[in-house]
């Protein structure tokens, strides 16, 4: 009895403190759950009420903000794809593609060669240029956009795709080659080196040594190219004139002007057709966008 | 590595062309084009050098005036509020959390999928009269806005747009968060510090050069806005959202100026370009690299 009795509030006075420092350490992460969770519903809401816009009946779409169609029809989806227009959102798609692959291709082939030489190479005035090449991430490309739109015009390059793709070529975007030199500086050219003394070019050192090295970096270059060139809208606004070779951009700009107050189901569809290649791309590929990005900041 | 100079400029060469060709001839192409009454489809023959004239009509231009001011309230809106919300967020998601890939991912795809049309036409339903953010209001009870209508309330639609994109910044923020050495905090734990005095002591300090790149980033960006007051508001209503990017695509695409045009451009760039200068002149008295505090003696 004696022993228990003093124990008692031994344990009592343990017990509180214990349970007080388990609350705090659920609450903690409860708390912070709850805001995470909380936070990205209302963010991917819009994305959600896109998408289920598209599969609604239009007067549904004011009636009401739910997600779940009570009458689902892809009737949105079949007219939008139509358009008021006499294309299809096909010609717009396989614009949009005309202008995206050869773009990202010929990124990925200037960045790399480019990268090859600031990252290996002795070259004169190796710090100035480097150095150019970071201030034209930075330039704003308003002030470069009339004289560019001129020069296209003085070649007759307006109304085609030239323009859109054929400055990748010259590795104009210097984000692309900065993040692939700073990729192929944290390898040590060892091998490289090996390579030369084994009586291999550099070329033949780029290829069979580098780039299987640096396929990471390759892939973010090509994904973040892929994303942006598909997002842009200045571009093509500026020098596709007719509707025929209009990209999507252009095209579900044109919609919302000709179907403003009437047909919302059909241009939700159309914005969620043309968010679908990047929003696959993106969830197939978001390790290498995250690499991507880290690696042109921090590291850098 | 390779001594070779010739094979090494051979390897930079679609730079140096892609340089000289598409950036540094219509950088100044456009300097000289701000000097002339150029109009977009005029022959050359017609140009005049007009001095400085552009850039007087453009100092005393209302609408010059107005679209500045409203550029300047966007960006310093737009890029500390996201930069703080991207830091929190970041912060939050620094916990060792179950799940913190799937948050990651949710965070990060509006950054992705944001400069797209298709989500500034989104983002125009979500604010229409009739439209997503207006049906909850009347279901919460609450009276609607006329959120694209009304100058006072258009802006803010276009600051929320770039908001939601946080994401990118957050991404490297938590890159950032992960590089800071474990060691540090333990030894702020064994001197007694509590969680604001770690985070203001030790998070905040190590993390400034990460800010720094992130300000420089936004701030930029935020200059270029385009998108959003094209496809979102057009520029309206009254010209409250008509950001000077805008004003220059419409002075030179739509009103053929492009003397006045590149006048306005040049404007830009140069405040652009005194603003980061600040930011980097600045960055002694408040950036902390770590290689500084080795190298002192």
């Amino acid at each position: 009895m004696r022993v228990v009795a003093p124990s008692a509030p031994v344990v009592l006075r343990e017990r509180a403190p214990a349970s007080l420092a388990r609350l705090r350490t659920h609450l903690g992460p409860a708390l912070r759950y709850s805001v995470l969770i909380a936070l990205g519903f209302l963010m991917l809401y819009p994305l959600l009420w896109m998408i289920a816009g598209a599969l609604k009946p239009n007067h549904e779409i004011f009636s009401g903000i739910g997600l779940i169609p009570q009458a689902p029809t892809v009737e949105g989806v079949a007219k939008g794809w139509k358009t008021s227009t006499e294309y299809t959102f096909s010609t717009y798609f396989s614009n949009t593609f005309r202008i995206v692959v050869p773009k990202v291709i010929l990124t990925v082939i200037s960045s790399v060669l480019v990268a090859f030489g600031f990252a290996r190479f002795h070259l004169p005035g190796r710090r100035l240029l480097f150095g150019l090449l970071i201030a034209t991430v930075l330039l704003p490309k308003s002030v470069l956009l009339i004289p560019q739109y001129l020069m296209f015009r003085e070649l007759g390059w307006l109304d085609t795709f030239l323009p859109l793709y054929v400055p990748s070529a010259f590795a104009t975007e210097g984000f692309f080659v900065f993040l692939v030199v700073q990729f192929m500086r944290s390898f040590p050219p060892e091998m490289e080196e090996a390579a030369v003394i084994d009586g291999c070019n550099s070329l033949q050192v780029l290829w069979h040594i580098v780039v299987p090295v640096i396929m990471p970096a390759i892939i973010s270059v090509a994904l973040f190219q892929f994303m942006w060139s598909m997002n842009d809208f200045l571009g093509p606004l500026l020098y596709l004139s007719s509707v025929g070779n209009y990209p999507i951009s252009l095209a579900l700009k044109i919609s919302i002007d000709v179907t403003e107050a009437t047909a919302w189901n059909e241009v939700l569809a159309m914005s969620t057709l043309a968010l679908l290649p990047s929003v696959l791309v993106f969830f197939f590929a978001q390790r290498y966008f995250i690499e991507g990005v880290t690696l042109g900041s921090v590291k850098g | 590595m390779y001594t070779n100079r010739a094979a090494g400029l051979a390897y930079v060469s679609p730079f140096l062309i892609g340089l000289a060709l598409f950036l540094l001839f219509p950088f100044l192409a456009s300097l000289g084009l701000s000097f002339t009454d150029y109009r977009l489809q005029d022959r050359w023959s017609d140009a005049h050098f007009v001095g400085a004239s552009n850039y007087v009509e453009m100092l005393a231009d209302v609408t010059f005036r107005k679209s500045l001011w409203t550029t300047l309230v966007y960006v310093l809106l737009t890029v500390p509020l996201k930069l703080a919300f991207a830091l929190f967020i970041a912060f939050v998601l620094n916990f060792k959390l179950r799940g913190i890939n799937f948050f990651r991912t949710a965070y990060y795809l509006p950054s992705i999928l944001g400069g797209s049309v298709a989500i500034a036409v989104v983002w125009r339903y979500v604010y229409a009269g009739d439209g997503l953010i207006n049906q909850a209001l009347t279901l919460a009870g609450f009276a609607t806005v006329n959120w694209l209508g009304d100058p006072s309330t258009a802006l803010l639609t276009i600051i929320l747009l770039r908001l939601w994109q946080f994401g990118s910044a957050m991404v490297v923020f938590l890159a950032g968060l992960q590089g800071i050495p474990q060691d540090l905090y333990e030894a702020a734990k064994l001197d007694g510090a509590g969680p604001w005095r770690t985070f203001s002591r030790v998070t905040l300090p190590l993390l400034t050069p990460v800010v720094f790149f992130n300000f420089i980033m936004q701030s930029v960006q935020a200059f270029q806005e385009f998108n959003g007051p094209y496809v979102v508001t057009g520029g309206g209503p009254i010209k409250s959202t008509y950001l000077l990017p805008l004003m220059i695509y419409e002075e030179a695409f739509k009103y053929f100026e492009v003397g006045y045009a590149s006048a306005i451009s040049w404007f830009l760039f140069v405040l652009i370009g005194v603003i980061t200068a600040i930011a980097f002149r600045s960055q002694r008295y408040w950036v902390f690299y770590a290689q500084d505090r080795e190298r002192a003696p």
